[in-house]
């Protein structure tokens, strides 16, 4: 899996869910909605950024700490987030990100030597980023076989959806 | 060829996975015995629709906590909640009503935070139940969907550290302060992806609601879950709160641990959290006097019974000082019946504390206390991130224990409990 887009960088550790998406917006049924309000506690340019400079995120150590809030990775995704190279992150975080298919590599080199708006590609599986502007190629850690395949299948809804209607036909096909 | 030691935790795992031996790393499939979701999280019902859900796997399973932002604030919220009921009406499943309380603190009020299950819940906080020596960890709402459907999910094996404490605490010194202290040392990520065991002589002579702290505390750790070795003092409260049978797993001598860590508590002094961070630790003595807005008393951390106690006890023939406020919210509905009972809601309201009905309250800044910018609270919950408690991300919170909280509200500044 490659992906590929330009960066925008927030080289902190530590931001926590409350800093992605503030309790109080955690009621807001719809989600477009709520993305209006992504990483206001971090840092309010940062929507924008996302909007007009590019769709790969950057951050520090830790990322998505605190809370289990899965709207933390829904803001990303709808804010147009394609992928997030971390230097590490939280356990909760992750999973949702996995879950949700948003790709996240934990890459801990290139926080601290890539500039906003630079274009990047990301492989997967190899767990690089090449910087296209520089021509570096930052080592990852590669995900586990088995997250690479919940992204293949773009998160478990897919999965679930999937699984379910094999059970309804194999229902179908044991008679009545 | 012998197989490798285990873990307590992983044999709760490959118990729950059907198997003989798991190994850290792998990735199993464990079916779960408890699920719960709590109000935050009406999308996990969302989540349970779009992957063709139509029945819970076990509705005698499955847990809705109204619990975050009870009695309802707002319109949104209600409605959210209104969801919730019909949706438990469905399905059968067990609603924890807004009169309640706290989940967390829940569970072993019910027997059912019990020795080997498999708790999973849509909170960070939910390695709390380790202290039961259950294996308790917080998913995301659509991972909660996925087991109410499926009744199992995954899980990579965790690591184990050790967290040892040893050393005679001095009067005055709570579970909470050794949290800090252990934070302070090692901070918020040491236990990432990996189990926290709290061992040790200090630990076993804790009580049930104070070993919670330490497991609550896990969680700013940054650990997937925490966990305690049943002792006598576990069986017997477990028993005390149920009749259903349950499993105590033995770690195997000569496991490794993945890491080890030891701290001697003897002349320990009052640990104070300085905001923004969790880890921003200090002698509650070396910051002394810092003016203090607001005490929250409260939380699945610091509004338990012994909590309230402790702070009824150090408040006794006392007022708050003027200009700070005390607010105060007990843990669960049984926790106000004892303050009631013992006379502390009576000296908590003499003493000027504002009271709320119980449950989460300020602790997740939705309700019942919420901080103005550039305001300090001190507050006995878990954590104080920006914004944590409300709206502002100005608003300046400290973290103690409730003795530190109740010695705070009296001076009106950042003050350490009173030594005997
Ligand atoms: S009291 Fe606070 S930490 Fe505990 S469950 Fe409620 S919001 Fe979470």
């Amino acid at each position: 899996m490659k992906i590929s887009g330009k960066v925008v960088v927030y080289n902190h550790d530590n931001v926590s869910t409350d800093q992605i998406i503030p309790g109080q917006y955690g009621y807001i049924q719809d989600m477009k909605e709520m993305a209006e309000h992504a990483l206001e506690g971090a840092d309010r340019t940062l929507r924008d950024r996302l909007r007009t400079v590019g769709s790969i995120f950057v951050a520090g150590n830790n990322f998505g700490c605190g809370s289990s809030r899965e709207f933390a990775v829904i803001v990303l995704i709808e804010s147009g987030v394609k992928a997030v190279v971390v230097k590490s992150a939280a356990r909760i975080w992750y999973r949702n990100a996995v879950n949700l298919g948003l790709p996240v590599l934990f890459c801990p080199t290139l926080p601290d030597s890539i500039a906003e708006g630079a274009e990047v590609e990301i492989d997967l599986e190899k767990g690089t980023v090449l910087n296209v502007t520089t021509g570096a190629v930052h080592q990852g850690e590669p995900p586990s076989e088995f997250i690479i395949g919940m992204y293949k299948e773009g998160g478990i809804k897919p999965l679930m959806r999937k699984k379910a209607l094999e059970r309804s036909q194999k229902k179908e096909r044991a008679g009545d | 060829m012998t197989a490798t030691a285990m873990h307590a935790v992983h044999k709760i795992l490959a118990a729950a996975a059907g198997r003989d031996h798991v190994r850290p790393g792998e990735i199993v499939t464990a079916r779960v015995d408890l699920a719960g979701i709590n109000d935050v999280y009406l999308i996990a019902v969302r989540s349970f629709r779009e992957m063709l859900g139509t029945k819970v796997w076990d509705p005698g399973k499955v847990y809705i906590f109204l619990d975050h932002n009870t009695p309802a604030s707002d319109l949104k919220v209600a409605e959210a909640q209104k969801a919730f009921r019909e949706f438990a009406g469905e399905q059968g499943c067990h609603l924890i009503e807004i009169n309640e309380g706290i989940g967390h603190n829940l569970l072993p009020e019910r027997g059912l935070a019990r020795p080997g299950s498999v708790i999973v819940i849509t909170d960070s906080h939910t390695p709390i139940h380790g202290a039961y020596g259950a294996f308790a960890t917080g998913l995301g709402a659509t991972d909660i969907a996925a087991v109410l459907i499926d009744g199992s999910t995954w899980f990579r094996v965790p690591d184990v550290v050790n967290v040892r404490l040893t050393g005679k605490p001095g009067a005055g010194i709570m579970a909470k302060d050794a949290a800090l202290c252990i934070l302070g040392r090692l901070g918020t990520d040491f236990g990432a992806y990996r189990v926290i065991e709290f061992s040790g002589p200090v630990v076993e002579a804790l009580s049930m609601e104070e070993r919670t702290v330490l497991t609550v505390m896990a969680t700013e750790m940054g650990a997937k879950s925490a966990f305690i070795k049943p002792d006598r003092t576990t069986i017997d409260d477990v028993k005390g709160h149920t009749n259903e049978p349950f499993t105590v797993h033995e770690t195997d001598p000569g496991f490794r641990y993945a890491a080890e860590y030891e701290f001697d508590l003897t002349g320990l002094k009052p640990q104070v959290a300085l905001p923004h961070s969790v880890d921003n630790v200090r002698n509650v003595e070396d910051v002394e006097g810092i003016q203090i807005d607001q005490v929250f008393v409260g939380s699945c951390t610091g509004g338990k019974s012994r909590d309230i106690e402790a702070v009824a006890k150090a408040l006794a023939g006392k007022k708050v000082a003027s200009g700070t406020r005390l607010v105060v919210t007990m843990a669960t509905r049984e926790t106000v019946r004892q303050a009631i009972r013992k006379g502390h809601y009576q000296i908590l309201l003499d003493a000027g504390a504002s009271i709320t009905s119980p449950g989460c309250g300020a602790c997740s800044g939705l309700l019942g206390g919420i901080v103005a910018a550039h305001e300090k609270c001190l507050s006995t919950a878990n954590r104080n991130f920006p914004g944590r408690m409300g709206g502002s991300v100005e608003a300046e919170v400290y973290l103690a224990s409730p003795l530190t909280a109740a010695a705070t509200a009296v001076a009106g500044k950042l003050t350490s409990p009173e030594r005997p």
